[in-house]
Order: structure tokens, then sequence, then C-alpha cells
């Protein structure tokens, strides 16, 4: 979808500020917020590109105004309520007001070294990938209302494959709960001039992991 | 001006919602436990290890091998999870971690526009800077001014590349050693190794910054 989420190339949020010694979380709630979102997709309550998708359906103004943790867990709040795992009315109250549903498994403390580890994207192949590395393409023009990881300012525009990643679970499918649908990923490069015109920076390339379904021959 | 002004905005922004959101959250992690979800015992354990156990020191173990042993060098850029897995600094690697290069003619770096993709398991979570829309939206189209606000100039002859980490790949920049450091252990290399210089965004420390 073209929400604001969508930042690459907007004007106007000003300068980036470092914070020195930074700590990984910042208040308590953050981290509680964080762990319970991975708890619950260990659950296979949800995948990682439905929780994006959730966020990125907040209202533009709740979205840029609200900390990154509040994202997550606005986010959580909504897909618990549209799964049915949870009512508003339940977190009013501050506690459970029906019984919990049944899911597939539930994190214990044994398994949370597990789950630091990245799990794998990768699937078997549906068919032959499409292009090769040094292949021009073009991205397609397209504005979904669904989840989708082409960015905007990349669309319908003329790179190069540079590298083929593999065979992949497919976000833009997966986050709808149409399957995994797994498709070729490539990295794509493209000139800064072709995304941002003659006032890029000359020597500038910009690099994005693109899906099959994204691409056609250029 | 502004972005001073911007700054205090974020740290009221911050300040109104820590009861509130402490309030919410005690409220949600009830009710999920309560349904038998979630084990409280689980969501510590989940902290203590990114608070803990999960950080660029990982990254700089990397990094520092790198430097010293040509043939890691090859296998990581190669393969960057078979090379760090092998490294044994850690005991899991997930897949489709991506190293790349930075050389006196090009300076990587990198971004998620979307969100907030990071490599996690060499660099622990990211920081607040990462996931803002002054970062993400600034990087792909002025990644010079990005780097000024950073503090850092990169000479004129040297290219830029931003990876823009749209998909379940994770990218790490593996930085150039700085002179002056021939003979240094792996250990003490680590030690120049920073968080940022591994994003893109910094270069390491230099041999006279570290004791």
């Amino acid at each position: 979808m073209d929400g604001v989420h969508d930042m690459g190339g907007m004007h106007g949020f000003g300068k980036v500020e470092p914070e020195q010694d930074e700590p990984v979380f910042h208040e308590e709630w953050e981290a509680r917020t964080f762990a319970l979102v991975w708890a619950m997709r260990y659950a296979r309550v949800w995948c990682i590109d439905q929780g994006r998708f959730a966020r990125e359906q907040l209202s533009p103004a709740v979205y840029l105004a609200s900390s990154y943790y509040k994202k997550w867990e606005l986010g959580i709040e909504k897909q618990l309520a549209d799964l049915g795992l949870a009512g508003a009315d339940e977190l009013v109250a501050g506690h459970a007001l029906r019984p919990g549903k049944p899911l597939k498994r539930k994190l214990s403390v044994a398994e949370v070294p597990n789950i630091i580890t990245r799990g794998s994207f990768a699937r078997p192949a549906q068919q032959p990938a499409r292009f090769k590395p040094g292949d021009r393409v073009r991205t397609k023009k397209i504005h979904p209302k669904t989840h989708t990881r082409l960015p905007r300012y990349a669309r319908d525009k003329v790179g190069v494959i540079e590298a083929l990643r593999g065979c992949h679970v497919f976000p833009d499918t997966v986050a709808m709960g149409k399957g995994e649908d797994p498709q070729w990923l490539y990295t794509v490069v493209f000139d800064g001039r072709e995304l941002w015109g003659e006032s890029a920076e000359p020597s500038l390339k910009v690099s994005i992991e693109a899906f099959e379904p994204y691409l056609e021959p250029a | 001006m502004e972005h001073k002004r911007e700054h205090h905005h974020h740290d009221e922004e911050h300040g109104s919602e820590l009861s509130e959101m402490q309030l919410r959250v005690r409220a949600l992690e009830t009710v999920l436990t309560e349904k038998g979800y979630v084990d409280p015992a689980a969501l510590d354990a989940i902290i203590e290890a990114y608070e803990t156990k999960v950080g660029p020191h990982i990254g700089a173990r990397v990094v520092a091998k790198a430097w010293t042993d040509p043939s890691f060098k090859e296998a990581l850029l190669d393969d960057g999870s078979k090379a760090v897995l092998a490294l044994g600094v850690i005991n899991r690697v997930g897949d489709h971690l991506i190293a790349v290069e930075n050389t006196p003619k090009l300076h990587n770096m990198i971004v998620c526009t979307l969100c907030s993709c990071y490599p996690w398991e060499v660099l622990g979570l990211p920081p607040v800077w990462y996931k803002s829309a002054p970062y993400r939206s600034r990087a792909v189209n002025d990644p010079r001014g990005v780097l000024a606000d950073f503090g850092v100039t990169l000479p004129t002859d040297t290219a830029i590349r931003v990876w823009d980490s749209t998909a379940e790949t994770r990218f790490i920049v593996l930085p150039m050693r700085p002179k002056g450091t021939e003979n240094w252990s792996e250990e003490k290399l680590a030690s120049l190794v920073t968080r940022d210089c591994m994003i893109g965004t910094g270069f390491p420390k230099q041999p006279g910054e570290v004791v």
C-alpha cells in the first residue's frame, strides 16, 4: 500500500539524530512489547509480513506521531482484535474476559535461544528464475492497496540484476493470508539519476531486493 | 534551530507516552498471559538475550577476523551466514546474511526505507535513528547529507552504494581496516569496530582512539 511507511526519498523529516550510548530499550514497556510480538509470532498466530502490514495500516497521522515500539503495540492490538484473540474490551479491563483460543504452540524459556536466530525464508522454486545477473529490468508500475515490498521510489525504474538471492516467501501474498507463493529474489541496482533525476549525487547507486513479480525485462 | 525543536518535541512525546504506554502494555501482557498465549518468563528471557547477549560486539569480531584472515574474508563475502556460523562467535546464524565491502573507491550504506530491517544477529537491535523517518527517507537520495549528520565526510571521488533492505536478506558493511594497525591482534582490532561503521554511517575508530 502507498502509505507513509514507504519513506524512501521523502523530504521534510529533518536531520538524523544519533543518540550517544543508546540503551537497547528506553522504557520497560518497549521491551515487553517487543517480547510479546515475538512470543505471539512463535505461536504462529501471524508472520512477519502480517505484522508489518498491520503497522502500515495505522492512520498516517498516528504512524508518524508514534514512537517505534508504540507502532508495534498498536499493530499487535489490531492483529489480536482482527483474529479474535483478544478484544479491546479486555485490554480496557486489563484482564481476560473470555477464555483464550487454542494456539499452535507456546514459547517456553527453553525455546528462547532458538528464536533469537532468524528463520529461513528460502523455499523450493516453483519455476526457473526468469532473470540472471547483468540483465536489465524495469520495475513494474504498481500501486496495490495491499502489502508490497516494492518501494514507491523504485517503481517503473530501469535497473540491472546484480545477484540472485534464491527463492523466498513472497511478502505480497503471505501478508494477506494467501500463502507463501515462493518467488525468486534479486538484488536490483539503479543509478541515482534513474531514481532522482539530474540532481542526484553522480556516483550514487541504490539497490533494492526485488521479488520476480515486481520485474519485467527492459 | 528546527532540529533542536524537533528533538525537544520527541522528548516530550516520549514522556507523555510513558505512563499511558506502561499501563497499556501491562494490560496487554496480563490479558495474553491469562488467556494462556504467553509465558512472562519467556518474555523476560527474550529481553535478557537482546539486552545482554546479542549486539554489535558480535559483528565487530566478524569484521576483525575478516581484516586478519583473507580466506575468512573471502568466505564472508561469498556467503555471510555460512562464514559467521563457522567463526563460532554465535551458535546459530539465520539465512541470507550478506557482507558488503568498503574500498577507497566505494562506500556502502544500509537502510530499510519500508520498516526497520537490520542484521540483528550480528548487530543486535537497531538504534532509534535507524528506524526514524529522517534516516529512512534520506539515506537513498541524500546519503552524503546523512553522513554529514554523523559528522562523516567521504572523499568526493568515493562512490556511494545504498542497500535498501526490502526483503529478508540482511546486510552488514565490512569497513576498511584503519592504517597503523599492522600486527594488531583480532581482539584489539575488534575494539576499533563501531556499530555505525558496520551500517555505513561511520568509520572504524583510529588506532589512537583506543587504549
